[in-house]
Parts: C-alpha cells; sequence; structure tokens
C-alpha cells in the first residue's frame, strides 16, 4: 500500500481541521496509507512572499527533511504546493532528493486525477457550486487551463466535481480572476483586496451559486469573511469537503 | 568616450546565455475564402469593401460614394479617376489640407486583418494618405495574401521612406472606449477589391 | 511614496473604481476574443520570446547594425545614456533648426525621460496629439495607461476639460462631438508644427527602419507635414529581420485592444525627399537591467498594456496610484530597477495572481520577477519593519513545532472568549471589512492523533 506524506497548511492545520480530515478520508477510500509528520509547521511562502528569504530558508530545508522519505506528498492547497514545486529552487536546488521531492509532491485534486486516477464517486451534492479557480493551482501548477492562454479547456476541480451526483456546476463571468487574498496582500493592500473579493462574491452570487468551493481554503477564508460580515446566505467549502461526501 | 561607445562596450562587457531565432516557417492560418474574411475583417473596423469586375468600373462605383460625389478637392493616383489636385505640382504639403478625397492604388491585401500596403514610392507627399478626409484604395483581388507573414515576405522594406499598411478610417477609444472614426485621418476609407 | 493608501483612495470612489474594473476587463475580453480567432496564438507567443531572447544576446551587434543600415537610408542616430542626454539632443535638433512647435505621438520613452516639461522650460510648444494624451496633457496629468492614456476620465471629465481649453458647449459630453473638436483643435496644432517626434514600436535592425503604430493617424500626420521627424527609441525596441515583424505585429493589437491590427502600421526608412530623420537610442537603465539575470526579460516588453487590462490590482487602483510612467505589473518590474527606495511598495501591489503572465504576448514571466523583486528589496532593507519583524516571529515559530503548536492553541482557545472590541481593534487590518475564521476547538493534528488513536483501539 503506497504511503502518502500529508501535507497540511498551518493555517488548515489550526483553523480548518475538517479539510484536513476531509482529505484524509479521500485518500484512504483510495487505498493509500496516510502519514502525518508532526514536525511540519509551515511551507515558508508567507515570509518568501513578503520577500523575507532568509526566514523562508530554513522551513524549505525542514520541508525537505521531513517529507523527502514519502513516496507521495499530498496537499489540500495548490498554492502551498506550488510553493515547493516552484519555488523551492531558490532555497535547495541542488540538495539530494530535492528534485525527487518536487516530482512527487501533489495538490490534492491533481493527485486524484493523475495518480490515483479516480474517475467516479458515489456521492451526491445536489447543489448549485461556483467554482473558483485558486491562481497559484491553476497559474502555476496548471490544475486547470487558465482564460488568458488559447490552450483546450480543462480544469481538474471541475472534473471532480462532476463525478458527483447532482452539482450544478454555475458559470461565471469571469472564470478565474483572483479574489484578492494574496497572503500578506490581504493586508497590505487590504482596499484593493477586499475590493477583488467583493468583486468575485457578486459573480458567484450573479450565476446562482449557493456555495463556492476552492482547491485553497486561503482564498475561501477571505471570502467568507467578507461574506460574513455581508450576512449574505453564501456558504465556501473546500473541494476536498465536497468530494469527501459532506453536506452543504 | 563617447555615448555610444559606451552603450555597446557596457552591453558587450555583458555574458548572456545564447539564444537562437525561431524559424518563422509554421503552419499559420490561411483562409479558404481569403477576400470574404478581409472584407468582413475591413467592415468590422468601420470600413467598405465594393468588388468590382475590372478597374474600367472605378468612376461608377465612386459616383455612388457620397463623400466622393460632394468632394471639392479630390487627388487621384489611379488612372481612371481624374483628380482636380495635382500632387506632383503641390510644393508644400500643408497645401493638402483641404483636400476632401484621395483615391490610390495598394499594392496588396492581408486577408487576416483587413489591412491594405501602400507606400510612398510613386507618391510625392506621403501626408496624402494620413490628411485627406476620405481615402479610398484600389487593390487586384489576386493581390490577397491570408496573413502577415506571407505579407512580410513579398515587401522590400528600405526601398521607399513610407510603407504602411492601412486598415478602415482613423479612429479613437480614447474616450470612455467610446468607438470614433475620424479621428486625425480619413473619416472614412473605402476598398475597391478589382477583378 | 506608497501605492497602498493611493489605491485605497481611488477604491474608496467605489462606483468608479467598478467603472474602472469593468471598462479595463472589457478590453481584456476583446483581446481574449481576438487571441482565440488566431490558433497560432500560443507558437505566436513562443517566437515572439525567441526572437526577444535572442535580439538581448546579440544586442550590440544589432545596434550596430541598425545604426549602419539607417544611416544608409539617411536618417542620423544618435545615442544617448540616460534621459537628460536625451533631452538634450532632441532640444538642441529643434533649436538648430529654429524649431518652436512640436506635435508628437504617443512615446512612453519621452514620458521616462520628462521631455515635455524639459522642452517647454526651454520654449518649446509641445503637443501631444494622441487623443488621450493630449486630454492629460490639458488636464495637466501624467498618463494612466501606456496605451489608454486617458482611461482613468469619464467623458463627463472630458467634457469639462474640453469646454475649458477648446470652448466645447458646457455639459457637452458626447464622445463623437468632443473628439470632432480635439480634431479641429490639433489639426490647426498639426498644420502649425515645426517638426514631428514620434515614439518607436519596432526598429529593425536588418533594413534600419522604424515601425510605429497608431489607430488615429497622428504620428503619420505629424512627421509628414514638417520637414523634421524625431524618433526616440529605447535600445529595447531592436528586432534583427523584418520578418519577424509579422509574428509582433500579429500579437501587438491584438493583446493591446483586441483590434487584428493598429488603423496604421507605418514603416519608416530614411526621412522624406527634402526632410530629416532623427533617431535618438536611449539606454537610461535598459543595460543595467540586461545585467540582471532575473530581471532582463522584462526588457523584451512591447509595451501593449494587456499586463495592465488583466490586472485585478491595477484595475481597481487606477494607473495613477504607481506614480510612475508605466504603471501596472511590467512597471512594478522597472520602476524599482531604476529607483527601489522609491518604487519599494510596487512589487507588493500584487497578489501574484499570475494573470499577467499567461495574458503577455512576449511571455515575461511577471508575477515571479515581482516576486523576485521583492526579495531583492528584503535583502536591501526595503521591507517595512513591522512585516519584517512579523516574518522573524513567524520563522521562530514555524522552526519550533513546539512553539507553533502552542501559540496555536493559545489563539484558538483565547480568541473566542475575548469582546469583540478587542479582536476586531483599530490594528485589525483583516477585520476592518471581513470576519475572522471561527475558531475551532481543536486542530487538525489533534484530531488526526486523536482518530488513529480510536483506529488502533
Amino acid at each position: 500500500m503506497p504511503t502518502v506524506g500529508l501535507f497540511i497548511p498551518c493555517y488548515v492545520d489550526q483553523l480548518y481541521p475538517r479539510v484536513g480530515m476531509a482529505t484524509v478520508e479521500l485518500l484512504e477510500e483510495r487505498g493509500y496509507r496516510v502519514e502525518f509528520p508532526t514536525g511540519q509547521t509551515c511551507c515558508g511562502q508567507p515570509m518568501a512572499n513578503t520577500g523575507c528569504t532568509a526566514e523562508a530558508r530554513p522551513l524549505a530545508e525542514r520541508f525537505l527533511e521531513l517529507f523527502g522519505k514519502y513516496e507521495y506528498v499530498v496537499a489540500p492547497s495548490g498554492s502551498c504546493v506550488a510553493m515547493v514545486r516552484c519555488h523551492y529552487d531558490e532555497y535547495l536546488a541542488g540538495r539530494p532528493g530535492f528534485e525527487e521531492l518536487k516530482a512527487k509532491t501533489f495538490e490534492l485534486t491533481e493527485f486524484l486525477v493523475d495518480v490515483a486516477k479516480v474517475d467516479r464517486f458515489s456521492r451526491r451534492f445536489p447543489h448549485r457550486v461556483g467554482l473558483h479557480q485558486s491562481c497559484h493551482g491553476l497559474r502555476e501548477l496548471r490544475l486547470g487551463s487558465s482564460s488568458e492562454r488559447m490552450v483546450a479547456h480543462y480544469s481538474k476541480a471541475e472534473k471532480l466535481l462532476r463525478m458527483l451526483d447532482g452539482v450544478q456546476l454555475v458559470p461565471l463571468a469571469r472564470a478565474d480572476e483572483c479574489c484578492g487574498f494574496g497572503g500578506t496582500f490581504a493586508v497590505a493592500e487590504e482596499a484593493v483586496s477586499c475590493m477583488m473579493g467583493d468583486d468575485r462574491i457578486h459573480d458567484h452570487e450573479s450565476a446562482g451559486a449557493e456555495v463556492i468551493t476552492a482547491g485553497d481554503m486561503s482564498c475561501l477564508m477571505h471570502l467568507e469573511g467578507l461574506i460574513r460580515r455581508q450576512h449574505k446566505p453564501l456558504r465556501v467549502m473546500h473541494l476536498a469537503e465536497i468530494l469527501a461526501g459532506d453536506k452543504l | 568616450m563617447n555615448s555610444k561607445d559606451r552603450i555597446l562596450s557596457d552591453l558587450r562587457a555583458q555574458r548572456l546565455p545564447v539564444a537562437e531565432l525561431p524559424s518563422l516557417v509554421q503552419a499559420w492560418t490561411r483562409y479558404e475564402d481569403p477576400s470574404a474574411q478581409f472584407t468582413s475583417l475591413v467592415e468590422s473596423v468601420g470600413g467598405r469593401v465594393a468588388r468590382l469586375a475590372s478597374r474600367g468600373d472605378l468612376p461608377a462605383a465612386l459616383a455612388e460614394v457620397p463623400a466622393f460625389v460632394a468632394a471639392q478637392q479630390i487627388v487621384s493616383g489611379v488612372a481612371e479617376i481624374v483628380g482636380n489636385v495635382d500632387l506632383a505640382r503641390v510644393d508644400d504639403p500643408h497645401a493638402l489640407e483641404m483636400v476632401d478625397f484621395a483615391v490610390f492604388p495598394g499594392e496588396f491585401a492581408v486577408a487576416e486583418n483587413g489591412a491594405v500596403w501602400v507606400t510612398d514610392e510613386r507618391v510625392s507627399h506621403r501626408a496624402i494618405y494620413f490628411i485627406t478626409q476620405h481615402l479610398a484604395l484600389v487593390v487586384p483581388v489576386d493581390q490577397m495574401v491570408h496573413n502577415l507573414h506571407e505579407a512580410y515576405a513579398r515587401i522590400a522594406l528600405g526601398t521607399s521612406s513610407l510603407g504602411v499598411f492601412i486598415s478602415g478610417p482613423s479612429k479613437t477609444a480614447d474616450i470612455e472606449q467610446s468607438l470614433v472614426i475620424g479621428a486625425h485621418g480619413p473619416r472614412s476609407l473605402t476598398v475597391f477589391l478589382v477583378g | 511614496m506608497n501605492h497602498a493608501p493611493l489605491a485605497a483612495e481611488f477604491v474608496k470612489d467605489r462606483p468608479r473604481a467598478q467603472w474602472h474594473d469593468a471598462t479595463l476587463w472589457f478590453v481584456r475580453a476583446k483581446r481574449d476574443k481576438a487571441a482565440q480567432s488566431l490558433p497560432e496564438w500560443e507558437t505566436l507567443r513562443d517566437c515572439a520570446a525567441q526572437i526577444k531572447a535572442h535580439t538581448q544576446y546579440r544586442l550590440a551587434d544589432y545596434l550596430e547594425q541598425f545604426e549602419r543600415e539607417a544611416t544608409k537610408r539617411g536618417a542620423v542616430v544618435h545615442w544617448a545614456r540616460d534621459a537628460a542626454e536625451h533631452n538634450k539632443i532632441v532640444l538642441g535638433l529643434l533649436r538648430n533648426r529654429g524649431v518652436t512647435k512640436l506635435v508628437k505621438s504617443k512615446s512612453m520613452l519621452t514620458e521616462e525621460c520628462h521631455l515635455n516639461p524639459y522642452l517647454e522650460r526651454n520654449g518649446i510648444e509641445v503637443v501631444d496629439t494622441d487623443l488621450g494624451e493630449r486630454i492629460v496633457q490639458l488636464a495637466g496629468e501624467p498618463p494612466s495607461h501606456i496605451v489608454l492614456p486617458a482611461i482613468h476620465k469619464k467623458k463627463e471629465d472630458v467634457g469639462a476639460i474640453f469646454h475649458k481649453f477648446l470652448g466645447t458647449d458646457e455639459g457637452a459630453t458626447d464622445p463623437n462631438y468632443l473628439a470632432e473638436a480635439a480634431r479641429a483643435h490639433l489639426r490647426a496644432k498639426f498644420v502649425a508644427a515645426d517638426a514631428g517626434l514620434t515614439g518607436v514600436n519596432f526598429a529593425i535592425a536588418e533594413t534600419g527602419g522604424l515601425v510605429v503604430c497608431t489607430n488615429e493617424g497622428n504620428a503619420d500626420l505629424g512627421v509628414s507635414l514638417p520637414k523634421l521627424h524625431i524618433a526616440s527609441m529605447g535600445i529595447e525596441k531592436l528586432i534583427p529581420r523584418a520578418a519577424d515583424l509579422g509574428v509582433f505585429i500579429r500579437l501587438l493589437a491584438r493583446s493591446a485592444t483586441g483590434q487584428p491590427i493598429t488603423a496604421y502600421t507605418s514603416h519608416f526608412h530614411g526621412p522624406r525627399p527634402g526632410g530629416e530623420l532623427h533617431i535618438v537610442l536611449v539606454d537610461n537603465g535598459r543595460t543595467s537591467i540586461r545585467a540582471n539575470e532575473d530581471f532582463r526579460r522584462s526588457l523584451n516588453c512591447i509595451r501593449c498594456g494587456a499586463c495592465m487590462n488583466t490586472c485585478p490590482v491595477y484595475r481597481r487602483s487606477g494607473g495613477h496610484s504607481y506614480e510612475t510612467s508605466v504603471p501596472g505589473p511590467i512597471g512594478s518590474i522597472l520602476a524599482p530597477a531604476g529607483d527601489p527606495a522609491k518604487f519599494y511598495s510596487l512589487p507588493q501591489a500584487c497578489s501574484l495572481c499570475g494573470s499577467c503572465t499567461d495574458v503577455c504576448p512576449v511571455k515575461i514571466d511577471l508575477h515571479h520577477q515581482l516576486l523576485t523583486w521583492r526579495g531583492e528589496l528584503g535583502r536591501k532593507g526595503l521591507i517595512s519593519w513591522h512585516k519584517r519583524l512579523g516574518m522573524k516571529l513567524g520563522s521562530f515559530m514555524f522552526r519550533h513545532p513546539a512553539v507553533y503548536r502552542t501559540v496555536g492553541t493559545v489563539a484558538r482557545k483565547l480568541t473566542p472568549w475575548l469582546p469583540r472590541s478587542l479582536v476586531y481593534n483599530r490594528f485589525n487590518t483583516w477585520g476592518r471589512q471581513r470576519e475572522l475564521p471561527e475558531f475551532p476547538a481543536e486542530s487538525f493534528r489533534q484530531q488526526f492523533k486523536r482518530r488513529s488513536r480510536e483506529q488502533q483501539r
């Protein structure tokens, strides 16, 4: 039985335990043994994205030490996986095991589609769903086709969602615009960040979505913060929760 | 060291990775009916296309263009149309400010983007293409290329001081993205495809 | 200078910011449609990136070839190391010929060099003839976008400016009427001018020629009536062969405005009979950008503005919030290269969404370069102390899992008990418009551990 090293982003660990548990369930039901290396904390993206590369480096090094031994590394976050696959080079290029680590680290939906070859779920989610394409998953990991590039349309998240009975994906006016979270951007450029979030919510609302889902809880945390403050009836759920059979 | 030598020596002191030019021989888009493609493109940018069987039909065709009929000052670069302002006798292009209509030959047309290639090779004042209130270009229909790659393959750049692709009339969208035809140059463009 | 407060100011007028966003998104949507019309779009982008990389690799050779060919065709080529030298050359050319009235078509380089105020101080009347540029020139503002200089102005604003300067009817806002008034006003300027200055979209090494693209025909009028044509260009505008234009012209207008080609794509080779053509090649920091492996690719930019139209931040913060001649994603890379201390906030004015990178017709990895800039600014000590302190503390916590677990537990247990006014205090920027997440009693690792224990039983 192949073993997956489970990589749970720090804020998911502390704030969204259910997203982590849903990830475990999805992996186990496909026959994977899931291990959670308890020494893990954060991949270092907040530091790297703020320009504090010296502070990010030891976290990248720790990550390689902790996860290097697994057959697969899977995380329910496109952004954190993109940090490892697309941005760790600056810190770890040339280290033994680093190239292998990049090749075996997957975002959850990508792992389910490409490695576990999931082609069906016997579950229902009879709701109108707005799919938010989180940017790093989309444009760094290429989990789907971005609207800017003239390539054939595809989306791994969409493919999985369509396997659930009753899911109705609502058409958005702007298929893959950023929600405005952007890590420290959410605070450093608070005004623009919140307007971006409002605009995304409005798009999903106008399309008739009951729930916004995404591969990254960070986008949803930002959107949910706005939704709750404005007392809108819209809900947010991580893709893992919907796929694992959670009810709305 | 002068500025030129300084810039060049600074550039040469830097070691950049080798990068080769790509081949531009590719399967670029071609159109089943290039003149239909050309026509729809010209119309989409506010121009007009008229199809003529021969150049002999030009006078009759122009007689149906209101701007030509109303024109006081006309410059013509085509044999079939007689203008009343002779470019060759104009010393200063500023004198062309009052020209209402100009008709000139175009060398060839580009189906992909609705552009016509013209030059100032036999035109004594290149300003005429831009200063006239209305412009008509006459292009043989068999002088039509599919795309810009074919276009550049047939142009000998450098033989005239100006060569220009003209696509539609002069326009602007600088006020709230509202399209306005006739910014500084011609207010209308008619392309006669002949043959 | 800091982008965030200026952006916040722009966003404060929400309906106007929404209008600005929608107007630019409309341009982005037109671009998508135009790009879709060419099945070879991605091939063109690849070719463009390769041609630019090759040109940079052999830039010195191509510059020399360009000068040789241009000279052969009767042009005079000048070289300027910086903005001051460029401005001096232009003024010298004008003075020697007794020019007092200059018409200009769009040139971001002359914006970068602040040529207009320099010439005006020296007694030259300078008229920007692109309608958008004329609007902002009359308003006394810099352009807010490199392709759509007056995109931040509503037609009511333009109406008021034209009423004041061109005598149009008070309250008139019809774009056709206003553009017609500008046509008459600018025709008089074209006719009166003693010289025309243009920017350059592409310079061809093989033929010594220049390509200038406009929709209005203003560049062509401006250099076909007076005898003197001055063309100002950055040294990165070069391309090796005439055939390369097939790639770039196909990409440029489609990326910029969604048009298949601009109304006028003019190729100038030498002066017209009886006229003069002077070409000023300007470095102004480009050589030092080229020296940097990470930022070199930013010189491949063809100034189409697509990264601005697609940038979710630019669309909502307006071009002036960047306080630089080239705003938006590409400007946020170029500006700090010139003055990192002044423009330190621009690489942070970005959510790293990557849309700019995917839209760029020459495949500049814009958002990666912005990220690289952040690291660079960090090394230069140009990150605010509170950010740096926060990241230092964060890094310490994340390197010590026990500390991390404890901090997490305390925060989760404590926060729900705190009075709302304490949590949503004035230092809680997140909480100004957003709720904090609901804090769960257990972390994931606690739940996972408990579950593993239960399964073992």
